[in-house]
C-alpha cells in the first residue's frame, strides 16, 4: 500500500488535484475512406484543452469559466479520469490520477455532478437503487439494512425525504433531481467532487439552493470542489481560485477574488463587462464584437488576438507564456509588457 | 394609448384530467418604443403569454377568456389567414434557437428578400438592396458578399443577428422576443442585446421580451412583469422592480441572484419549487413558499394591488380601511 498521507502538514502542502501541463486532443478527421479519395486528405485533430495547469488545495474550490467550446468540460472529464490526457498529467494526492484510478479505494474518493439532471439519472431506477450504486459497487455497505439507512441518511443530507428513495426520477422536479445526483456522488465519501455546470440547467430559485446545499457540504465534509460554469455570478459564490479559459487554454489563474476585483487578461475584462449588472440597470455599453473562433484552426499566436483591443504584431506571432503579477498568472503579452495598466 | 394591450387573457389546455388553467386573468400593455420584460421561472407562462399574444398556440391549447388588442383592433379572435397577416407585417417575432427560425434551405438573403415581398410592394432589386442594408445594420460584416450565404455557414451569434434582420425588416410595430439571448456566450449576448435595443429604440418598435435572465432584463426593458404560476405577480418600473421589489416571489428571486458586484456568504433561497398546474393551491398559488403569508393568502386570491412604483398581486398591499378595488389600470 503506496504512503497515505495522514499528517495534517502533508495534506495542507499536497494539492488534491494536480494538473501539469495538460493537453488533450480529438481526433476530428474525416473517415479513412474520404481522405484516400481526397487525395492528400489529412488527419485533423482538435485541441480541446492546450497545456493546462492548476492545482486544487484540499477543501477549497476552484472553478473554470469560459465561453461554449473553451474546453472547461473536457478538463472535467479529465480530472475524473472519464478522458486520458494526450499530453501532460493530472496528479491526484501526489499520485498519478491514471494509477490512482486503478485502485477502487482511491477512485472512490472522487466524483462527479453533471449538468443535466434529466439525463444523469437511470428513469428506470428508483432513486435508492441509484444512490445505493456507489455502495455496492465498491462494497462499501454490505448488509440489506445498512444499505437502507445509508441511502436514507444520505437523502436527508440533500434535503429530500427518507421516504422519496421508493420513487422513479420522473417524479422529482429538475431542483430535486439534481439533489439526487448530489446524494448519488456523496454516496461513496469522497472528498473531491467535479461539478460540470451543477445548475445551469436550473430556475434561479432553485439554483440558489443547490449552490447553498453544496456551499454547506462542502463546509461540514471538508469537500474539495472543481466547479466548471460559463456564469461568472455563480463562480464569484462559489469559488477560492479561478482559471478563466479561452479556446482550451487557462489565460488567467488566481485568487477568484483577486481576478473579479482586478481583471488583467483583456479577455477577463471582457467576460466581466459583458454581465448585465443587477445594480446598475440599464447601463449602456459598448460590446466587444466577434465571437470565439473554431478549436480546429485557432488563430496564431495568441488565440485571443482577432478579439483583442491591444493586440499588436508579437500576439499575433507569438503565443504568451505566463506572467505572474502578484498573485494572478496571466498569459497575455500586453500585460507582460505593461501595455495594460494594472 | 398602448400599442399592445392584453386584459385578462387566460389560457386553458384540456387533458385527459380535466382542464389546466396555464395563464390565469393576465393583463398587461406595452407603449410603442418600450421594452417589456417578462420574466419567470420555466412554467410560469411567459412563453404561453407570448404564444397566445400571436396567436400561435400550440393545440389543445386554446384561450379561454380575456383579449388581446393592437392598437386598439382585437386580434385574438381573427380568422387565421387575417392573423397571419397581422403577424408577418406588424408582429416580428425573435426565438431562442436561430437555428429552427432560419430555412437551412434557402440562402439568408432570399428568406429576407421574401419576408419583405410578403409585406412590403418591393421590386427585386429594390428588396435586395434592403436586405443588404439590413444585414449591416446588424452587424454582418461583408453584408453584400454574405447576402448569399446559407445559414450553417454563419457562428450561432450572426445567425442571431441575421434572425433579428428578419424580424425588424417588415418593419413590425411590436417584436416579440423569446429568450433571444439564451443559448448564446455572454459576450455575444451583450452583442444582441445592445443591438435589439438599438434597433427598436431607432424605429419606436414595442417590445416583449420573455427571459428567465434577470440580467437581460435589467439592461434592457422599460418596465418588466414577473410571472408565477400563470400569473403576473408585480409589474413596473425595471427600477422598482428590482431595487425595491413589492411581492414576495420577486423579492426571494432578486436574492436568489448571486451578485457579481460582490461575494455572499449565502445566497437567499425560496424554499420548495413552483406549484404545478394541476395543483396550484387556493389562495395566492406562492402561498406555500412564502415567508410573510397570514391567513387571507390561504383563502382569497389576490389581484394586482397598486403597491407605490409597482403593481403587485399580494394582500401584504391591500388596503385596509377601503373596500378593495380592482385598479383599472394595471399600466403602471
Amino acid at each position: 500500500m503506496p504512503e497515505v498521507s495522514t499528517s495534517a502538514r502533508a495534506v495542507a502542502t499536497t494539492p488534491m488535484l494536480e494538473a501539469i501541463g495538460v493537453s488533450h486532443h480529438f481526433d476530428v478527421s474525416p473517415p479513412f475512406l474520404q481522405r484516400l479519395l481526397a487525395h492528400g486528405g489529412k488527419k485533423q485533430s482538435l485541441r480541446a484543452v492546450d497545456d493546462v495547469s492548476f492545482a486544487i488545495a484540499p477543501g477549497t474550490t476552484l472553478s473554470l469559466v469560459g465561453e461554449s467550446g473553451c474546453g472547461k468540460s473536457t478538463v472535467a472529464r479529465l480530472a475524473v479520469g472519464l478522458y486520458t490526457p494526450s499530453m501532460g498529467e493530472i496528479r491526484f494526492e501526489g499520485r498519478l490520477l491514471s494509477a490512482a484510478r486503478a485502485q477502487s479505494d482511491l477512485r472512490r474518493r472522487m466524483n462527479m455532478i453533471f449538468q443535466d439532471p434529466y439525463a444523469s439519472l437511470n428513469p428506470r431506477w428508483r432513486v435508492r437503487d441509484i444512490i445505493a450504486e456507489p455502495l455496492r459497487t465498491f462494497d462499501i455497505v454490505h448488509s440489506a439494512p445498512a444499505l437502507r439507512d445509508r441511502v436514507a441518511a444520505l437523502l436527508s443530507q440533500v434535503g429530500l425525504a427518507p421516504a422519496d428513495g421508493e420513487k422513479y426520477p420522473h417524479e422529482f422536479s429538475g431542483g430535486q433531481r439534481q439533489r439526487i445526483s448530489i446524494a448519488r456522488a456523496l454516496s461513496s465519501e469522497p472528498e473531491f467532487l467535479v461539478c460540470d455546470e451543477p445548475t445551469s440547467a436550473l430556475d434561479v430559485s432553485v439554483q440558489a439552493q443547490i449552490l447553498n446545499l453544496m456551499r454547506d457540504l462542502q463546509l461540514r465534509l471538508g469537500l474539495t470542489y472543481l466547479f466548471i460554469s460559463h456564469n461568472l455570478a455563480v463562480v464569484r459564490h462559489m469559488s477560492d481560485r479561478l482559471g478563466v479559459m479561452y479556446l482550451g487554454r487557462i489565460v488567467e489563474l488566481g485568487p477568484a477574488e483577486a481576478i473579479f476585483r482586478t481583471p488583467r487578461h483583456p479577455y477577463t475584462r471582457l467576460l466581466l463587462d459583458a454581465i448585465p449588472d443587477l445594480e446598475n440597470p440599464g447601463r449602456s455599453r459598448t460590446p466587444v464584437g466577434g465571437e470565439v473562433p473554431s478549436p480546429i484552426d485557432p488563430p496564431p499566436g495568441c488565440a485571443f488576438h482577432p478579439r483583442c483591443p491591444f493586440a499588436d504584431a508579437r500576439c499575433r506571432m507569438e503565443k504568451p507564456g505566463y506572467t505572474r503579477t502578484r498573485d494572478q498568472m496571466v498569459a497575455c503579452h500586453a500585460v507582460e509588457e505593461g501595455r495594460i495598466a494594472p | 394609448m398602448a400599442l399592445l394591450t392584453v386584459s385578462n387573457l387566460s389560457v386553458e389546455f384540456p387533458t385527459r384530467r380535466g382542464l389546466l388553467r396555464a395563464l390565469d386573468d393576465v393583463s398587461f400593455a406595452i407603449d410603442a418604443g418600450e421594452i417589456l420584460g417578462v420574466v419567470g421561472e420555466s412554467g410560469a407562462g411567459k412563453s404561453l403569454t407570448g404564444a397566445a399574444v400571436i396567436g400561435l398556440l400550440e393545440p389543445p391549447g386554446r384561450i379561454a377568456g380575456g383579449e388581446v388588442r393592437l392598437s386598439g383592433e382585437r386580434i385574438d379572435n381573427l380568422p387565421p389567414e387575417r392573423l397571419r397577416r397581422i403577424r408577418g407585417r406588424q408582429i416580428g417575432t425573435i426565438f431562442q434557437d436561430p437555428l429552427t427560425t432560419l430555412n437551412p434551405l434557402y440562402s439568408i438573403g432570399r428568406q429576407l428578400i421574401e419576408t419583405m415581398q410578403t409585406h412590403m410592394r418591393l421590386s427585386d432589386s429594390e428588396a435586395r438592396k434592403r436586405a443588404i442594408e439590413w444585414l449591416e445594420r446588424v452587424g454582418i460584416p461583408a453584408a453584400a458578399r454574405r447576402v448569399d450565404a446559407y445559414p450553417h455557414e454563419f457562428s450561432g451569434g450572426m445567425r442571431q443577428r441575421v434572425v433579428v434582420a428578419l424580424a425588424l425588416c417588415a418593419e413590425p410595430r411590436l417584436i416579440i422576443a423569446d429568450e433571444p439571448t439564451t443559448a448564446l456566450d455572454v459576450s455575444v449576448q451583450a452583442q444582441i442585446i445592445t443591438l435589439l435595443k438599438r434597433l427598436t429604440r431607432d424605429h419606436g418598435t414595442a417590445v416583449m421580451l420573455v427571459t428567465h435572465d434577470m440580467g437581460v432584463i435589467a439592461e434592457t426593458a422599460d418596465r418588466v412583469a414577473v410571472m408565477y404560476a400563470g400569473r403576473i405577480a408585480e409589474i413596473g418600473p425595471v427600477l422598482s422592480v428590482i431595487k425595491h421589489p413589492a411581492h414576495p416571489y420577486t423579492e426571494g428571486l432578486m436574492g436568489s441572484i448571486p451578485p457579481i458586484e460582490h461575494r455572499v456568504a449565502r445566497l437567499r433561497q425560496i424554499d420548495g419549487a413552483m406549484p404545478r398546474l394541476n395543483a396550484i393551491p387556493p389562495g395566492c398559488a406562492f402561498n406555500p413558499r412564502c415567508p410573510k403569508a397570514f391567513a387571507r393568502c390561504f383563502t382569497e386570491r389576490p389581484d394586482l394591488l397598486d403597491a407605490g412604483a409597482t403593481v403587485a398581486a399580494c394582500w401584504l398591499h391591500a388596503p385596509i380601511d377601503r373596500p378593495l378595488v380592482r385598479p383599472a389600470n394595471t399600466h403602471a
